[in-house]
């Protein structure tokens, strides 16, 4: 046995790298060096040994102050340059990296620099905007005053007309106006205020005008034709110029003060028409002068943030790994006599020579007198889990640990999902037709691969790229699986030479009726293609995709059961082995694998058996005779027999483990008791963070026999409804060809059979849509998860915790863009 | 339909639950508290703040911090947060929302006229209003003289106008009166809220009833500590009491009539609620009874999170992000002004 056991291949790829616990003990004087390369290295993952103290109180919080400040700073010159439309590419000639306490100071004078120029511009701003306010105002209170003058004298001149001929004509609209306006403004105490108001606001303005004088005044507006700078909020808004009559000094000082309240800024016009004109050529000149002045800043100012724009993306990554290397410093802990900084953390195993290489470099090029000490400890936590993937297995890896990380060094099903995965996708998307779509869009993304990687892409695009080789392994595994079940958009294709079968008669009328008649050798590869249509097809295929989808399904089931018994001969438990695994294995085959076994039977013999039959009787009557289902000599008392082993095989997998757990348990207590005190005493001078401080784990058998026993049921009835459930494989193949077929005969041969070009061309529309959006798209989908459900629980519940945690190591790649 | 509320709840206000529950999450535990009490001066805060919901408010803020701007960040994700849930509501939960809003309306035109009666500046004045309470037209109420040119010009635009009925008055405003205005103001608002919730029925109303009387009692006794040594009448006392509440009516009789603040805990310790409360403070004392009354009023909102299906969540959740940001501008203040070993007297601990 031992023998046979040597001999099964190691699994060491299969597994999550081998990790080391170790302690770094740093001087003073090179730690921020060191750090900074094991994060260019990153292969180091550290622990936090001051989990117990908060931000502010940690050894280099003042350092991630200044770079949290420091950050700020960048992404105000940021904000600014996108605010003033700059695009500045990054300088690409290598400057010298800039020391942190030097950028910290340019970048205090930059931004210095930057700030007076904006106070500067802004004050000018304001008042360019509030001249060109003021401006529009005249412009357009002019328009008003003129015309209300205009009306005014027409208002008393058609007075005297109505008194000379008595026709009484009075426009009602002007009722108010005349009122007011008998005489010249100033005399009668009426007066006005011009003023620019948010369009919004105009109207609640006017009635609270309006309330506050009880009525008394007359309101005018009219919009200003372009959207200004409001010059208090320098947003672009549109504006209504106004004008408000009134009189009083009571009322002027309300007014004035409402217009305060609605931020509606009011500008002194003169009602003098040549006073105007004068004011309107001053504001004018001004204007212009303003403008030039405002160009040049703005030119000025660009040139500035033009400068920090070049080395913008440089100082941000700079500040942004300061920022990182502190906060790794603040996770480890200064030793007694506070010269060095003391770190843990893991590392790959093979990982340990380079990161020695760099400390040492470290070292030497910060004149260190004294070398970080790099040792080994012994770990009593689990290790985290690491995979070394590339750029194809990384997806595949993505998707195991979407379900759950690995346990340390537990057997990785990723490696199996490569091909299991895309193929189960496959089964379900057998079509080489939308194969090929899909094998082109792949292509498409991997072509572009380069330049892809490098831009931000939106979620749904992210999610496709990430997924790219998946895509492409997908489309050539539906190409393979499409070329078997001889499908391209449902249309069967004679590739790979004649169809074995021909008609009855010329016509091919009866196909459906009465099906074909063989008359030669059959098709070589895949489904033959005269079957499509014919009466034989429906049942062959759905027979063969049924009987296929169970194979597959038990031959998955039996590979997780068998990486149970990798995991448990790796992590050395026997009882797993003898208690778990065979009973297990011996269930799910003696009735699930003889079906299979079955199954292939008939398939060699050509039997006309009924399976069902048999499977059902097996449990019924298992001790009568089989009568024309018999397949092969001795199947009943085999029957017989495997029917015997899987009622062995449930109490089995149910009550040993837990007692067996029991009895090591009580026999280590037992043995322990005198050197129990041995050992606490060196335990005491483990450092209380460190990973080695063992938890002592309670035994509670009644715990551990309910767990056992969900564990059994769950496996025995699963093994029903996880066969069952891989029927789902069957029945997504079938819904898949089905679909094609109805888009395929129902949409484009009808279209076509109209003579109409319009009715071909929406035919063909339809055709094309449906393919691209629920064939390639929501099929896919479907099958995704379908394929994806498969392998989490059918496939990875037979032997995957997945109760293990990330290997996050510090490193300079992996923080790139995160802030953003 | 009280009890069914699981069936159909969720239709309008599932979204709107899961969200405030996910805002709750992120109130400050007691271990902030903790961590931001040992804090040295302003810029630590900040950084504790920053592994907050309050980071992304205040990471741009430039270096010297103040006190005034670490509320104001504080308040403006409060402020946020209340819009985003009500472009969601839906009615009844919309009109809910904007009765919690209410309140700050009246505290903001109360702060607007107080502070024209005594000749500010308006703009500083909106600057320190609180930004829920804001309205369009808040600035007008500088304008008016009298309560009825104020009810006339702005506020009767207003939710609020309703709740004026009681106090049109042509007097001139002065102090004395504005404080009778609030008190008016916020009695007929927490009566209005209080029928309203009723109306909604179901778990909404049991437990908003019970938030509201607190709220109710509470400034039943505020107004009588208050008011003790002022030339209100009792019956004017009287009136200012909301008509619901544990008090109502029998201990707004006793309480109308109290003197000192020995009277006044006499009344309240005939209420078992309130015992507790009052047992807290040695005799004579007021001090701590804000404090101990904030801590009641805490604890009743964090209960508020243990049913399901009703609106009280919202309700407790904005009025424990308002204690919040007192706490954090009471420890703000104690640490920019050196007086660290007062931090504890006023911070509500909350989870």
């Amino acid at each position: 046995m031992d023998g046979f056991r040597d001999k099964l291949p190691h699994m060491d790829l299969m597994r999550s790298e081998k990790m080391t616990l170790v302690q770094l003990i740093i001087p003073v004087e090179s730690a921020h060096r060191s750090i900074t390369y094991l994060g260019e290295l990153g292969l180091l993952q550290f622990r936090d040994l001051n989990a117990d103290k908060s931000p502010f109180q940690r050894t280099f919080a003042t350092q991630v102050k200044r770079c949290g400040e420091m950050s700020r700073k960048l992404r105000f010159f940021k904000d600014q340059i996108d605010k003033a439309g700059l695009r500045c590419l990054p300088r690409h000639e290598l400057e010298p990296d800039t020391e942190l306490g030097d950028l910290e100071r340019q970048l205090a004078d930059h931004e210095h620099e930057v700030l007076e120029m904006n106070s500067n511009s802004e004050k000018l701003r304001q008042t360019y905007n509030e001249l060109l306010e003021f401006k529009i105002v005249l412009q357009k209170a002019s328009g008003f005053l003129v015309s209300s003058n205009a009306h005014a004298i027409g208002d008393e001149t058609e007075l005297h007309e109505s008194t000379y001929s008595n026709n009484g004509f009075v426009e009602s609209s002007s009722l108010l106006e005349q009122e007011m306006r008998p005489e010249p403004f100033n005399q009668s105490g009426l007066r006005f205020i011009n003023g620019i108001i948010n369009k919004e606001k105009l109207l609640r303005f006017e009635r609270i005008l309006f309330r506050a004088t009880r009525g008394n005044m007359l309101f005018n507006q009219t919009p200003s034709d372009e959207e200004i700078i409001d010059p208090s909020t320098s947003e672009m808004v549109e504006k209504n110029v106004f004008v408000v009559f009134f009189s009083g000094e009571q009322a002027r000082t309300k007014i004035l003060k409402i217009c305060e309240a609605f931020g509606a800024n009011c500008y002194p016009v003169p009602e003098d028409t040549t006073k105007q004109r004068q004011l309107t050529r001053e504001v004018l000149s001004r204007l212009s002068d303003l403008e030039a002045t405002l160009h040049a800043g703005t030119r000025h100012r660009n040139n500035a943030l033009n400068a920090v724009g070049y080395s913008l993306t440089k100082w941000m990554t700079t500040v942004r790994r300061e920022k990182a290397v502190y906060d790794t410093l603040n996770m480890l802990s200064f030793d007694v006599t506070k010269k060095c900084l003391v770190g843990e953390g893991w590392c790959p195993t093979f990982a340990k020579t380079q990161i020695r290489e760099v400390l040492q470099r470290a070292t030497s090029d910060s004149n260190s007198q004294v070398g970080v000490i790099f040792h080994v400890m012994h770990a009593v936590e689990s290790p985290p889990t690491y995979f070394r993937t590339n750029k194809l297995t990384n997806a595949f890896q993505e998707i195991i640990d979407a379900y759950g990380v690995a346990r340390y060094q537990e057997a990785n099903p990723a490696v199996y999902s490569v091909v299991t995965y895309p193929f189960l996708f496959a089964v379900m998307f057998g079509d080489w037709g939308h194969g090929l779509c899909l094998l082109l869009g792949a292509l498409y993304l991997l072509a572009r691969e380069r330049k892809l990687s490098k831009q931000k892409l939106g979620s749904f695009m992210e999610m496709l790229f990430g997924g790219r080789y998946v895509i492409l392994l997908m489309a050539l595994f539906s190409i393979y699986c499409g070329l078997i079940y001889n499908e391209f958009f449902s249309v069967p294709f004679h590739i790979f030479g004649g169809s074995a079968y021909k008609c009855r008669d010329a016509t091919c009328s009866d196909a459906y009726t009465a099906g074909l008649v063989k008359y030669r050798d059959p098709y070589p590869f895949g489904v033959d293609p005269s079957w499509r249509g014919s009466r034989s097809e429906l049942p062959y295929l759905n027979s063969l995709k049924m009987k296929m989808s169970i194979l597959l399904g038990i031959a998955q089931m039996n590979l997780g059961l068998i990486l149970s018994f990798f995991n448990a001969r790796f992590f050395g438990s026997s009882l797993d082995i003898r208690y778990q695994f065979i009973p297990q294995m011996i269930f799910l085959n003696s009735l699930f694998g003889y079906l299979s076994l079955l199954i292939i039977i008939k398939w060699w013999t050509g039997s006309q058996a009924d399976l069902y039959h048999v499977m059902i009787y097996m449990f019924l009557s298992p001790t009568e005779e089989l009568g024309q289902n018999e397949l092969f000599w001795g199947q009943r008392p085999l029957q017989i027999l495997l029917l015997l082993m899987a009622f062995i095989a449930v109490p089995w997998m149910l009550f040993p483990k837990p007692f067996a757990l029991r009895k090591i348990h009580m026999e280590r207590f037992q043995g322990r008791t005198y050197d129990l005190l041995g050992t606490s005493e060196v335990d005491i001078d483990v450092e209380p963070d460190s990973a080695r401080s063992h938890q002592e784990e309670e035994f509670n058998f009644s715990e551990i026999f309910v767990h056992q026993l969900i564990h059994s049921i769950e496996f025995v009835l699963g093994s029903v409804s996880n066969t069952a459930s891989y029927l789902r494989l069957w029945a997504l193949s079938l819904a898949h060809s089905e679909l094609s077929t109805v888009f395929y005969e129902k949409v484009l041969l009808l279209a076509w059979g109209y003579e109409n070009i319009l009715v071909r061309l929406i035919g063909v529309l339809v055709f094309a849509f449906a393919t691209a959006f629920i064939l390639l798209m929501m099929e896919t989908l479907s099958a995704f998860l379908h394929a994806l459900r498969l392998h989490w629980v059918e496939f990875m519940g037979k032997f995957f915790h997945g109760d293990g945690y990330k290997f996050v190591p510090f490193s300079f790649a992996l923080i790139s863009d995160d802030d953003d | 339909m009280y009890g069914f509320e699981a069936l159909t709840f969720n239709i309008h206000s599932g979204y709107l639950e899961a969200i405030v529950r996910g805002h709750r999450a992120g109130l400050l535990t007691t271990a902030d508290y903790n961590n931001l009490c040992q804090c040295e001066n302003l810029d630590d805060i900040k950084m504790h703040l920053s592994a907050t919901k309050y980071g992304p408010y205040l990471q741009n803020e430039p270096s010297p911090l103040h006190t005034t701007t670490i509320v104001e960040k504080c308040t403006l994700k409060l402020v946020d947060d209340y819009k985003h849930m009500i472009c969601q509501a839906t009615e009844p939960m919309s009109t809910f929302l904007e009765y919690i809003r209410y309140g700050h309306m009246i505290d903001n035109v109360v702060l607007i006229v107080t502070g024209t009666l005594h000749e500010r500046d308006v703009q500083e004045l909106i600057e320190k209003c609180h930004p829920l309470g804001m309205f369009d037209s808040i600035a007008t109420l500088a304008v008016a003289q009298n309560m009825r040119e104020l009810y006339r010009l702005v506020l009767v635009d207003t939710p609020l106008a309703p709740y004026f009925s009681e106090c049109l008055t042509s007097e001139d405003l002065d102090d004395m009166n504005i404080e009778i205005m609030r008190n008016t103001l916020y009695k007929a608002y927490l009566e209005d809220f209080y029928k309203f919730c009723q109306k909604l029925g179901g778990a909404t109303s049991e437990i908003m009833s019970d938030l509201l009387a607190f709220e109710a009692d509470r400034r039943a006794v505020n107004i009588t500590i208050n008011s003790i040594g002022t030339e209100l009448t009792r019956e004017d006392r009287k009136k200012l009491y909301s008509n619901f509440g544990l008090l109502y009516p029998y201990g707004h009789e006793e309480l109308a009539i109290c003197e000192d603040i020995d009277q006044v805990r006499g009344v309240m310790e005939k209420y078992p609620p309130y015992q507790a409360i009052f047992s807290k403070m040695s005799y004579g004392e007021s001090q701590m009874l804000d404090k101990a009354f904030y801590e009641e009023e805490v604890r009743r909102l964090c209960l508020a999170f243990e049913q399901q299906f009703h609106y009280g969540v919202f309700f407790a959740y904005m009025r424990l992000r308002e204690q919040e940001i007192r706490n954090l501008m009471w420890i703000s203040e104690c640490v920019a002004q050196n007086q660290k070993s007062r931090i504890h007297d006023s911070v509500v601990y909350m989870f």
